[in-house]
């Protein structure tokens, strides 16, 4: 945070209408709950289908002849590799392979990508793009957009419904529908679902069809949050920072085998000593015993009362029914069916390493 | 005849004969929202004013709620630990938290009746 104004989203008269409680996050005024209630508004979204306002988030278009090579060396990642319309889930990495954002670059034609960040990193990564981009043939734009999610199995229905057809969309694409738009069937819910960049006023006439519809409701941060946690999704600045690497995170699988051993990204060095010694740390799924969450920022002991790790997001899974957890533990305590404890004022409170996701992704591959 | 009394951390006393209920109003619950989990109190904890005698816990946060006056816990609302979601749908009734013997009743004379907390909460 820099100290400046809160923001607010541009369909925020919406939310005030819809009886939003707001709270602030990453610099905005942000709904974080409806007259439902996070239980409610998580079940929908799994039920039927939740429309989220994400506009904190920020779509950047990235182009030219050099704008495969500016993303080639800011992410691990073959930009060029990808198919036009194809997503990747990538990072921002530092000279030490920290996480810097993570974020999604989908190819939208030859020389043209769309990179969708994180509200928090929103200014850190334009500064960091628009600095490589000095050594490169390319444009960084960052776009000015209302961002929309729905997510949930009748996300796809209810598109169809308010005139958007999604059909030959799959997971992890993206494409243009119309002039200014930018949709992807994707999402942090770990449902099926889409997201969709789009001017203002498209945004309210697409609101407007949409909240017709019984099956999509408002859904809050605070659900949006339970959701990713159950679905085992990193939130960056709590589950992954810029002191955290891919390979600690358990997200190598980010990284085709090719750009580990010959991309020329930042933070290349550093990340292959790290897979070559092996990860001193990683990230785990925790389900503590009980109905008593464990929260961020909990230290984690082993049986003999040895620091262990710690929990980087932890509440309560509406779906699964207990509460859930991620964190960090030393590598040799990361096996699936360890039994650890977290300390809550002053409570041992069981808690076993368990894998991730809490609730089975139910995306749309094919 | 029970008296009810409020603080300006959001929770209500109904007293009689010497003791006290205490919960948190439905102002409270409303902004906490949905609740996971009650840690409730020992009975017979001993609890100066603005001691921390419960955690309520919603899906997102813990939150404390403080003891209002002085006194001894002499029952905690052992049905919050199945449904704690009792403190939502009934705050001043069924979601009470815990049942303290006062030691000091002149504290009530500094909390508030029902009227001005309303106020309170504008």
């Amino acid at each position: 945070m820099t100290g400046q104004d809160t923001r607010h989203l541009p369909l925020e008269d919406l939310h005030q209408a819809a009886g939003a409680r707001f709270g602030a996050f990453a610099g905005w005024s942000m709904p974080l709950t409806y007259p439902p209630g996070v239980m409610k508004e998580h079940l929908h979204t799994r039920e039927h289908a939740g429309l989220f306002d994400i506009s904190h988030m920020k779509l950047f278009e990235v182009g030219g002849p050099g704008a495969a090579a500016l993303l080639n060396r800011a992410c691990p990642l073959d930009a060029g590799a990808l198919d036009i319309s194809q997503s990747k889930y990538t990072f921002f990495l530092n000279e030490a392979a920290g996480i810097i954002d993570d974020l999604i670059v989908t190819r939208l034609g030859d020389d043209r990508f769309m990179v969708v960040a994180n509200a928090g990193n929103a200014i850190e990564d334009e500064k960091h793009l628009h600095a490589l981009s000095a050594n490169f043939d390319a444009r960084v734009s960052p776009l000015d957009r209302v961002f929309l999610a729905i997510q949930g199995p009748d996300a796809w229905a209810a598109l169809a419904r308010a005139g958007i057809e999604t059909g030959s969309l799959l997971f992890m694409h993206g494409i243009e529908p119309r002039q200014n738009w930018f949709m992807s069937r994707s999402g942090y819910t770990g449902e099926d679902g889409f997201e969709i960049g789009l001017p203002e006023k498209d945004a309210r006439d697409l609101v407007a069809k949409l909240l017709e519809d019984e099956r999509v409701q408002w859904i809050g941060l605070a659900a949006r949050d339970s959701l990713r946690l159950e679905a085992g999704l990193c939130l960056h600045g709590q589950d992954l920072t810029p002191g955290i690497d891919p390979a600690s995170a358990g997200l190598m699988w980010a990284i085709s085998k090719d750009v580990r051993a010959s991309g020329a990204f930042i933070g290349a060095d550093a990340l292959r000593s790290i897979l070559e010694r092996g990860p001193s740390q990683k990230r785990v799924g925790l389900k503590p015993d009980g109905r008593q969450p464990v929260r961020a920022g909990g230290a984690l002991v082993d049986a003999g009362g040895n620091p262990a790790g710690h929990v980087t997001s932890g509440g309560f899974g509406p779906s699964t029914g207990h509460p859930v957890a991620m964190g960090y533990v030393d590598a040799a305590l990361a096996k699936a069916g360890t039994k650890l404890f977290a300390d809550i004022r002053g409570t041992k409170i069981p808690v076993d390493v368990t894998s991730l996701p809490f609730t089975p992704h139910r995306y749309r591959k094919g | 005849m029970a008296k009810i009394y409020f603080t300006e951390d959001h929770e209500w006393l109904r007293v009689e004969g010497g003791v006290a209920t205490v919960g948190i109003t439905d102002y409270a619950q409303e902004q906490l929202g949905d609740l996971v989990f009650v840690e409730l109190p020992e009975i017979g904890r001993k609890l100066a004013k603005g001691d921390t005698a419960v955690v309520v816990e919603s899906v997102k946060a813990a939150s404390d709620v403080y003891a209002p006056v002085d006194g001894e816990i002499t029952e905690a609302n052992g049905s919050l630990s199945a449904d704690p979601s009792l403190v939502n749908s009934a705050a001043t009734g069924d979601g009470w938290l815990w049942k303290m013997k006062l030691s000091n009743e002149g504290q009530l004379d500094s909390l508030m009746d029902e009227a001005a907390y309303k106020a309170h909460i504008g």
